[in-house]
C-alpha cells in the first residue's frame, strides 16, 4: 500500500482543491494567466537553481534561519508547558511575509514580468513586496484600503521610501478585501507585464500551495531546531491566522506527525457572536467562494461578504486559506479564537516577561498559549510562531490602553 | 429551445443584430429598476442582462460596483431579484433574461435550489463571471441540465489553444469581452475586435456578442456590425446613477439599440 495515500501533505489535487476547498474561481481573462503561473511554478519547484537563489537570499538578505527561542520567564510565569517561540519577527522587514515575497518575485523575474502588484492590510506584505522590488529594480504598486492607509501611516511611508506606489482603495468599504479586488482588477487590465504577488495562502490555485511552499521554511527550520534543542518534535504548535500564511508555513511540515497537536488562532475581535464583530472565518463563518477560491467566509444569509473586525489589521480578512478550511473539516488541525482584550493582555505579558514586543497578530497565538500552557505538564513542548514584531502596532496598543503617545 | 435561442432565430430571420443591455437589479430600488427593465423591450432591447448585486464584483469597474452597492444598501437580495423577473414575465414572455453576477450568492442558496427557482421565475441564461470552464461541474453542467443557457465569456487572453475549452459547454451565445480589463473601462475598437470575433466564429455556430467598453450609439453600431450584436452596461447604469427619470434613461437606451439595429 502506498504510504502517500494516508498523507496530509499531498494537496492540492490537479484542480487546485484541498478536499472541497480551493479551486480556480476567476474570470476568463485571468484564467490563462494563472495556468501559466502554475506551469512556471511547477517547473521552478523542481529546479535546484531556483531554490539555491531562494536559500541564498533567505540567508543573506532576510537573515534566516530565524532563531527558535525558549521563552524561559514566560514558561515560569505560566507554570506548565515549556514555551518556545519561532522568531520570524527578526526577519528583514519584521515579519514572515518576506519569505513568500522573495519566492514570488524570483518567479516573476524568471517569467519576464516587470511590474509587481500586491494587496496589503496592515502593510507588512506591502512593505515586504516594496522591499524586494526595490532590491531587484522592479516597479511596484501596492493596493491598500483607504481605511488602512489612515491607520497604518508608518507602513505607507515605508513603502513610499522604498519606491512603491501606494494606491488607497476606496471601492467597497476600503479594507483588505477591497484592496484584493482592486489588485485583481489591475491584473485583469495589465495582463502582459504584471505579476500579482499575493500575500497569503488564499486566492486561485496555485497561490495557496505556492505561498504555503515558500512559507514552509518556517516549519522546516522549526523541526530541525527543535531536534537540536529537545531531541524531539514539539507536542503542540500554535500560530495566528488572518489569511493563514504564517500558520500554514509552520504547520505544513508537521501535518504527517500524528503526535503534534496543531492549533490555529483566529481573531475573535469583540467576541464571536451574531454581530459578526470578529474575523473568525472558521469559527463564525461558512463555506463560500471569494477571491478565486472556495473556503470558509464571513457572509450573510444571502451570500454577501461581511467585513471582519479585529484590533489587528493583519487579521482583518473575511476569508481564510482553503487548506486551513480543509484541515479544519477533516480535524487534523484545531481552530480557536482569541478576543482583542485577550490579545492585548498577551502583548503586554510578552513585552514584560521576554523583552519582545510582538505584533498584534502573534499576540493572538500567544494568548492561546497562555490559556492552555498552565494546565499542561512541564514536559509538554509548545511552539508558537512569533510571526511579526510589534513596532507597527504601538499606536494601536497605546490607544486601546487609553494612553496618549502622539 | 430557450427564449435566447428563439430570439436569435428571429433576429437572424429579420437580418438584424442583437442589442443586449445590462442593468443592475434593485438599483437604486426595486420599483425603479423594475420600471426600467419593463421598458427595455420597447426601447429596442433584444436580450436583458440583469445584474445580481454582489459585495465583491472583481471583474467590474466603479460604475457597476457602485450600482451593486446602491442595490445592496437598499436591501436587495437574490429572492427580490427573482421576484423582479417574475413580475417582468407577467407582461413579457418573449424577451430573454440572462442573470449576470458572481457565484457566491448562488452557491450560498444551493445550486439545485437556485436553478429550479431561476427556471420557475423565467430566467433563460446565466453569466457567472468567476466560473471558468475549469469549474464547469459547479454550475454550468447542472444549469444546462436544468434547461438554462450558460453563457461564457471569451477574452483577448483566450488563445486558440484554449478557445475550444471555453466554447465546449457554452450555450445561447458567446460573450466576447472586447478588452483586457474591467467593465466600463477602455473603449472597444471595432478594428481590434473584428478579427477576434472571426476567430471565435470559426470555431462555433453560436452567435457572438461583444461587450465591455461600448458607450455610445456610434460604438454600438460599429461593434454590432462586426459581430452578431453588442452589450451595453456601464453607460446605461451611469445614467441611472445620475438620478435620471426612467423614461430619460430608456430614451438613451433606444439610441444605443437603434445604433446596433442600423448595423
Amino acid at each position: 500500500m502506498n504510504e502517500l495515500v494516508n498523507s496530509f501533505m499531498t494537496g492540492p489535487d490537479e484542480k487546485g482543491r484541498f478536499g472541497d476547498f480551493g479551486g480556480r474561481f476567476v474570470s476568463e481573462t485571468l484564467m490563462p494567466l494563472i495556468l501559466e503561473l502554475e506551469a512556471q511554478y511547477e517547473h521552478a519547484k523542481t529546479d535546484q537553481s531556483f531554490w539555491d537563489e531562494m536559500h541564498f537570499l533567505w540567508k543573506h538578505y532576510v537573515g534566516r534561519p530565524s532563531p527558535l527561542y525558549f521563552a524561559e520567564r514566560l514558561t515560569e510565569r505560566l507554570g506548565g508547558a515549556k514555551v518556545y517561540m519561532k522568531r520570524d519577527e527578526l526577519n528583514h522587514t519584521g515579519a514572515h511575509k518576506i519569505n513568500n515575497v522573495l519566492g514570488q518575485i524570483i518567479l516573476a523575474r524568471r517569467m519576464g514580468k516587470t511590474r509587481i502588484i500586491a494587496e496589503t492590510g496592515a502593510g507588512q506584505h506591502g512593505v515586504a513586496t516594496a522591499t524586494v522590488c526595490a532590491k531587484f529594480g522592479l516597479k511596484c504598486v501596492v493596493y491598500m484600503g483607504a481605511h488602512d492607509v489612515e491607520r497604518q501611516q508608518p507602513n505607507v511611508f515605508r513603502m513610499k521610501l522604498l519606491g512603491a506606489e501606494v494606491v488607497p482603495v476606496t471601492s467597497g468599504r476600503g479594507t483588505l478585501k477591497d484592496a484584493m479586488n482592486d489588485a485583481l482588477r489591475d491584473w485583469v487590465t495589465n495582463v502582459r507585464d504584471t505579476f500579482y504577488c499575493i500575500g497569503t495562502v488564499a486566492g486561485p490555485h496555485p497561490y495557496p500551495a505556492m505561498v504555503r511552499d515558500f512559507q514552509s521554511i518556517i516549519g522546516k527550520e522549526t523541526r530541525e531546531q527543535m531536534h537540536e534543542a529537545e531531541g524531539r518534535l514539539p507536542d503542540t504548535i500554535i500560530a495566528a491566522i488572518g489569511g493563514g500564511s504564517n500558520a500554514m508555513g509552520l504547520f505544513y511540515p508537521f501535518l504527517d506527525d500524528p503526535s503534534v497537536n496543531i492549533i490555529g488562532v483566529e481573531a475573535g475581535g469583540k467576541g464571536v457572536n451574531e454581530k459578526m464583530e470578529h474575523c473568525a472565518s472558521l469559527t463564525g463563518g461558512r463555506p463560500g467562494v471569494l477571491h478565486g477560491n472556495r473556503t470558509y467566509l464571513l457572509q450573510d444569509e444571502d451570500g454577501q461578504i461581511l467585513e471582519g473586525f479585529s484590533i489587528s489589521a493583519g487579521l482583518d480578512y473575511p476569508g481564510i486559506g482553503p487548506e486551513h478550511s480543509w484541515l479544519h473539516d477533516i480535524g487534523r488541525a484545531k481552530y480557536v479564537s482569541i478576543t482583542d482584550v485577550e490579545a492585548l493582555e498577551a502583548f503586554q505579558l510578552c513585552c514584560e516577561s521576554e523583552g519582545i514586543i510582538p505584533a498584534l497578530e502573534p499576540s493572538h497565538a500567544l494568548a492561546h498559549v497562555m490559556k492552555i500552557a498552565p494546565d499542561l505538564p512541564a514536559d509538554h513542548i509548545i511552539c508558537m510562531n512569533m510571526c511579526g514584531r510589534g513596532d507597527k502596532d504601538i499606536f494601536t496598543v497605546a490607544k486601546a490602553l487609553g494612553r496618549d503617545i502622539a | 429551445m430557450t427564449r435566447i435561442d428563439a430570439k436569435f432565430a428571429k433576429l437572424r430571420a429579420e437580418g438584424k443584430k442583437a442589442f443586449v443591455s445590462y442593468v443592475m437589479a434593485g438599483d437604486p430600488d426595486v420599483p425603479t429598476s423594475l420600471d426600467l427593465v419593463k421598458g427595455l423591450p420597447a426601447a429596442g432591447v433584444d436580450i436583458i442582462e440583469l445584474g445580481l448585486p454582489f459585495t465583491d464584483p472583481m471583474a467590474d469597474g466603479p460604475t457597476i460596483q457602485e450600482a451593486g452597492q446602491r442595490a445592496l444598501a437598499g436591501h436587495m437580495t437574490l429572492d427580490k431579484t427573482l421576484q423582479m423577473v417574475r413580475d417582468f414575465r407577467a407582461d413579457d414572455d418573449e424577451t430573454p433574461i440572462v442573470m449576470m453576477g458572481y457565484y457566491n450568492p448562488i452557491y450560498s442558496r444551493g445550486v439545485d435550489r437556485f436553478l429550479s427557482q431561476a427556471k420557475e421565475a423565467g430566467i433563460d441564461g446565466l453569466i457567472i463571471v468567476d466560473l471558468p470552464p475549469e469549474e464547469d461541474d459547479e454550475l454550468c453542467i447542472p444549469a444546462q441540465k436544468a434547461g438554462l443557457n450558460f453563457i461564457r465569456l471569451a477574452t483577448p487572453t483566450t488563445d486558440d489553444k484554449r478557445l475550444p475549452k471555453v466554447l465546449e459547454n457554452t450555450s445561447g451565445f458567446v460573450y466576447y469581452v472586447s478588452i483586457t480589463g474591467i467593465t466600463g473601462a477602455a473603449e472597444a475598437q471595432a478594428e481590434d475586435v473584428a478579427p477576434e470575433v472571426a476567430r471565435i466564429k470559426s470555431q462555433t455556430d453560436l452567435p457572438v456578442i461583444v461587450g465591455f467598453g461600448i458607450k455610445t450609439p456610434a460604438a454600438s453600431e460599429s461593434i454590432a456590425a462586426i459581430a452578431d450584436g453588442c452589450v451595453v452596461g456601464s453607460a446605461i447604469v451611469s445614467e441611472m446613477a445620475k438620478g435620471k427619470a426612467v423614461s430619460e434613461v430608456l430614451d438613451f437606451v433606444k439610441t444605443l439599440a437603434d445604433g446596433a439595429h442600423r448595423a
